[in-house]
């Protein structure tokens, strides 16, 4: 059974409730189509769980087959610095607009998500968040991710349907912790 | 389907060669006394982007880190591997276990005689050509890289 390490900190984007019985991380390519296909999917977990769920992403880009995915994690990062708002607006636009990932169109979702585009394209230039996109990576590798998507729920590998709503949602339930 | 009997650590690794390319050859000594990591998957093309081959090659730096040679082998001919790695980018060799077929697979345990193909079993052999760690998925799952990394981790943790 793989577990996810290091487990969810301060240091990782999350929404929902910090003591909510269900904790889904998901590592995820925005480039990655089935990771677009995942998106929906997720929005309607948090829609029907509400405050029984806290939603974490880590950024899982596949850099060799998708050219654009870890620019686009670096972009939803620097995003991310002017608040948590900005880098989960981000973070849906990139899944919004997968075939759209130059960095001419990361600048425009980054100023539609509130972040600041020139701050973004300094960060890009300069590599700022290659570290923390690198980090996120390898705390998948070392907990078994296995491809892109791959759910963790409260700490454990999800090898079930994440594709079916009904399927996946039940999952998240049954593993919900006792309050 | 029956497990297979793959080798087990402690079993000295069987030697091979096989064709990298259509007009190259690959022995397990060519892999230079260092860990080698040796991944036998099904079949080259399967549909999904995260693939184990994929997701190999984006690992690669940290095997390299460890010193250790990965290839992937599978029974798909040197024409379909050059073109799978061409088309994934892929940056380390895949061999071509294809005649007599599964001969490497077999000797390691892992071939399925029903299905003509390998199982995804891993093993990482040591600089002396001692299998050192070996692992089994089902077809279906994607074994990942943790195993391996963790595997390197305490090759090295005894040599030092």
């Amino acid at each position: 059974m793989s577990q996810l390490r290091p487990e969810v900190s301060a240091d990782d984007h999350s929404v929902g409730p910090v003591d909510a019985p269900i904790t889904l991380v998901e590592f995820g390519d925005y480039e990655c189509p089935h990771c677009g296909r995942a998106y929906p999917v997720v929005k309607q977990l948090q829609a029907t769980l509400g405050d029984s769920l806290r939603f974490v992403f880590r950024n899982f880009p596949l850099s060799e087959i998708h050219p654009h995915a870890s620019a686009a994690a670096q972009a939803a990062e620097a995003a991310g610095e002017s608040g948590s708002d900005p880098f989960w607006a981000m973070h849906d636009l990139l899944y919004e607009h997968q075939r759209h990932l130059d960095t001419h169109s990361l600048l425009r979702y980054a100023e539609t998500a509130g972040a600041d585009p020139v701050a973004v394209q300094h960060a890009l230039d300069a590599g700022s968040y290659v570290e923390r996109v690198n980090t996120d990576f390898m705390s998948g590798v070392r907990s078994g991710v296995n491809g892109t998507p791959t759910f963790f729920i409260n700490g454990v590998r999800y090898n079930g349907d994440w594709s079916d709503v009904e399927t996946f949602l039940a999952d998240l339930t049954a593993a919900r912790t006792s309050p | 389907m029956t497990a297979l009997p793959i080798l087990m650590p402690g079993t000295p690794a069987p030697d091979f060669r096989l064709r990298a390319t259509p007009d190259q050859w690959i022995e397990l000594s060519d892999l230079g006394g260092a860990p080698a990591i040796l991944a036998f998957y099904p079949a080259d093309w399967s549909p999904v982007c995260g693939d184990q081959m994929a997701l190999y090659n984006e690992v690669l730096p940290i095997f390299r880190q460890h010193g250790a040679q990965l290839v992937g082998i599978s029974v798909d001919g040197a024409w379909s591997h050059a073109a799978f790695a061409a088309a994934r980018n892929l940056h380390f060799p895949l061999l071509a276990d294809f005649e007599p077929k599964g001969a490497v697979a077999n000797a390691y345990g892992c071939y399925h005689t029903a299905e003509g193909t390998s199982g995804r079993a891993l093993f990482v052999i040591d600089g002396n050509g001692i299998i050192q760690w070996s692992h089994l998925s089902p077809d279906g799952v994607n074994p990942g890289a943790n195993g391996i990394l963790d595997a390197l981790e305490s090759l090295k943790a005894r040599t030092v």
